[in-house]
């Protein structure tokens, strides 16, 4: 539900918020950049440099998942898993376009074969399993391949007895891939069930969107919930709620702050901030946990 | 009878009806024989009720699932079960009146029974939300199904809602970590949940109680991964396509036992479950009573491993597509 109110949403915003802000950060000639909160321009790699964290006023750009990985992992560290799972077309689904059209155009695009990448790594060396969901790949969305992928790195997890982090982004369930789409939530929440009683720790980071079956499932499961400054993290769509209710929304509903406020995000980090403070969890947790039998 | 809501479709069949009731005045009034007559028009009735309910279109089945006078949960828990006691409460400061449970037996077995509740009239779907349960309704269930596994008695869970609820208060609660705090713990629970959709299975908010060992669906239901109205404003960009998103979605009880994700389907009686309450209820009994009698053969171990694998092979994906350096990482 939420995927598509959240599409609706950027929609109905998206002539706006380009009227009053300009550019996105990527548009330009790619040397320079402008920040779409203040409006501040500068050079494109300083902007990298900074974790593509604005320097004006901390507005946190979207990142891809090459570059995430490279702000969390141990250099040279990250090691792929199941790199080769593509989705499929269960549905022969057809909308204005075909699913199968989408999936190859979006595939070219981004280069990723879905919208998550999965993977070991090591953080100031201590091993981690590590998901990272990108969202210009179909919104995010959670489809049979983004449910198999997590799914395969949790039970890996467990079995090396890792911790796990999963970084957020999506609309929600891939609605083109129907029913087996939400069945995904069941599936990869069963897993995390294994790894919770393993007593291994699982940390989500909830990153600009986190929204619907994501936010149903895996995104509120952690030991430990982290979040992006001002991602917006939401069930439903804020559009739903306004028509359904014709509630006037409270100031900063369904930000990161907002949420932590409610009591639903232990805390929230920046991203320049974010290796030192997985590194510091990590450490305190045990980063990897004796078997329990061997246990005294 | 109360009066009932007519479906266009439905609507040859009611004139039918009418006529042949025309008939029976008549027949009544004047002492001619009709009986030939009153045969062959109650054979065309049945025959055409038929022909209309075994060819329902996907947006007709959403009507029928959808249809108020469709047996809900406590419909149909007050017929199937022998004793049953309703229990209140998520012990968090709410009771959701939209997702209701409580302890019963049905046949020789104690169960917990729970589901979604929606209203049969306006008044009645304000009090239930339509059917729309909060966080607190999916944490009350949570607790309902603790109880049911410290005291090992089977869940059975009826799902019928369009959707968990949209509102501010919703997500203040924690709507999105009620839902999936219930997936996750589902997984753990030690006794046999078999799970049934009755009628509407609106997304996250169904399967929030829909994580089972065996889940039933009746011939009618319908369940989606999002309302096919909101799939058509997004993906058609036009919510007047939502019969054509219907279809798409495949969201039929028929289209899921194919993709492998529902375990049986439940014949209706002809005309639907609004047509015959009472040998919907009977239908599902038995299906239940069936379905515990298999599960109860199982060991804990066993029925935990089980209903992992189940929900491991949920999904399609193509393994070791050729490697593309396109691709690479």
């Amino acid at each position: 539900m939420s995927l598509f109110d959240w599409f609706a949403d950027r929609r109905k915003n998206a002539p706006a918020v380009r009227a009053s802000k300009g550019p996105e950060a990527d548009e330009g000639d790619g040397l320079w950049s402008k920040c779409a909160e203040c409006g501040l321009v500068v050079y494109r790699k300083d902007l990298i440099a900074n974790a593509s964290v604005c320097k004006g006023c901390g507005h946190h750009h979207r990142i891809d998942s090459s570059e995430r990985i490279r702000l969390i992992a141990d250099e040279g560290s990250f090691e792929p898993i199941d790199a080769d799972l593509a989705p499929t077309d269960p549905l022969a689904f057809k909308d204005r376009r075909s699913y199968a059209d989408r999936l190859r155009d979006t595939q070219r695009a981004t280069g990723l074969r879905d919208a998550v990448v999965t993977g070991l790594c090591r953080l100031e060396g201590m091993p981690l399993a590590l998901g990272v969901m990108d969202f210009r790949f179909m919104g995010g969305s959670m489809g049979s391949v983004v449910g198999e992928k997590l799914t395969r790195l949790v039970e890996l997890a467990t079995a090396r007895r890792y911790p796990l982090l999963i970084v957020c982004a999506s609309g929600g369930a891939r609605m083109q891939e129907g029913m087996l789409s939400l069945m995904q939530m069941a599936k990869v929440s069963g897993a995390l069930q294994r790894h919770r009683s393993a007593e291994l720790l699982y940390l989500p980071l909830l990153t600009h969107p986190t929204t619907g079956g994501v936010t149903a499932s895996f995104a509120m499961l952690g030991d430990l919930i982290l979040a992006e400054p001002k991602a917006m993290i939401a069930f439903a769509g804020r559009r739903v709620i306004e028509q359904t209710l014709g509630e006037k929304l409270p100031d900063g509903f369904q930000t990161a702050e907002y949420l932590q406020d409610h009591g639903f995000v232990d805390t929230i980090v920046s991203r320049p901030e974010l290796r030192g403070t997985l590194a510091t969890l990590l450490r305190l947790h045990g980063s990897v946990r004796t078997p329990l039998s061997v246990a005294p | 009878m109360a009066r009932r809501v007519l479906l266009d479709f439905e609507k040859p069949l009611v004139e039918l009806e009418e006529q042949i009731e025309q008939i029976r005045q008549l027949a009544r009034d004047s002492e001619v024989d009709v009986s030939q007559q009153l045969l062959q028009l109650e054979t065309l009735a049945t025959r055409r009720r038929e022909e209309i309910f075994n060819s329902l279109s996907p947006a007709q089945k959403i009507q029928v699932a959808r249809h108020p006078q469709r047996p809900s949960t406590l419909d149909y828990i007050q017929v199937i079960t022998d004793e049953w006691i309703e229990l209140h409460g998520d012990r968090r400061g709410n009771d959701d009146r939209a997702l209701v449970g409580g302890v019963g037996r049905i046949g020789d077995q104690a169960v917990v029974l729970l589901g979604h509740q929606k209203g049969r009239d306006m008044k009645e779907n304000v009090a239930r939300n339509f059917g729309m349960a909060s966080p607190g309704g999916y944490r009350k269930a949570m607790r309902l199904m603790d109880h049911a596994d410290r005291f090992r008695l089977p869940i059975l869970s009826f799902i019928d809602t369009p959707g968990a609820y949209a509102g501010v208060k919703a997500e203040e609660e924690g709507q999105g970590e009620a839902i999936a705090v219930n997936l996750r713990e589902m997984f753990r629970l030690r006794v046999p949940i078999i799970a049934v959709v009755i009628g509407e299975g609106g997304s996250g908010g169904a399967l929030g109680i829909g994580v089972a060992d065996r889940l039933l669906m009746f011939e009618h239901s319908v369940y989606t991964v999002a309302s096919p109205e909101a799939c058509a404003s997004i993906l058609w960009r036009d919510a007047a396509k939502a019969p054509a998103a219907a279809e798409a979605l495949r969201i039929t009880a028929a289209d899921l036992l194919q993709l492998g994700l529902v375990d049986a389907l439940l014949k209706e009686p002809s005309g639907g479950n609004h047509w015959a309450p009472m040998q919907a209820a009977e239908t599902l009994r038995a299906a239940l009573l069936g379905q515990l009698a298999e599960l109860q053969t199982c060991s804990e171990s066993a029925l935990l491993e089980a209903r992992y694998a189940k929900f491991r092979r949920m999904g399609q994906v193509l393994e070791g597509a050729a490697t593309d350096p396109a691709f690479a990482p």
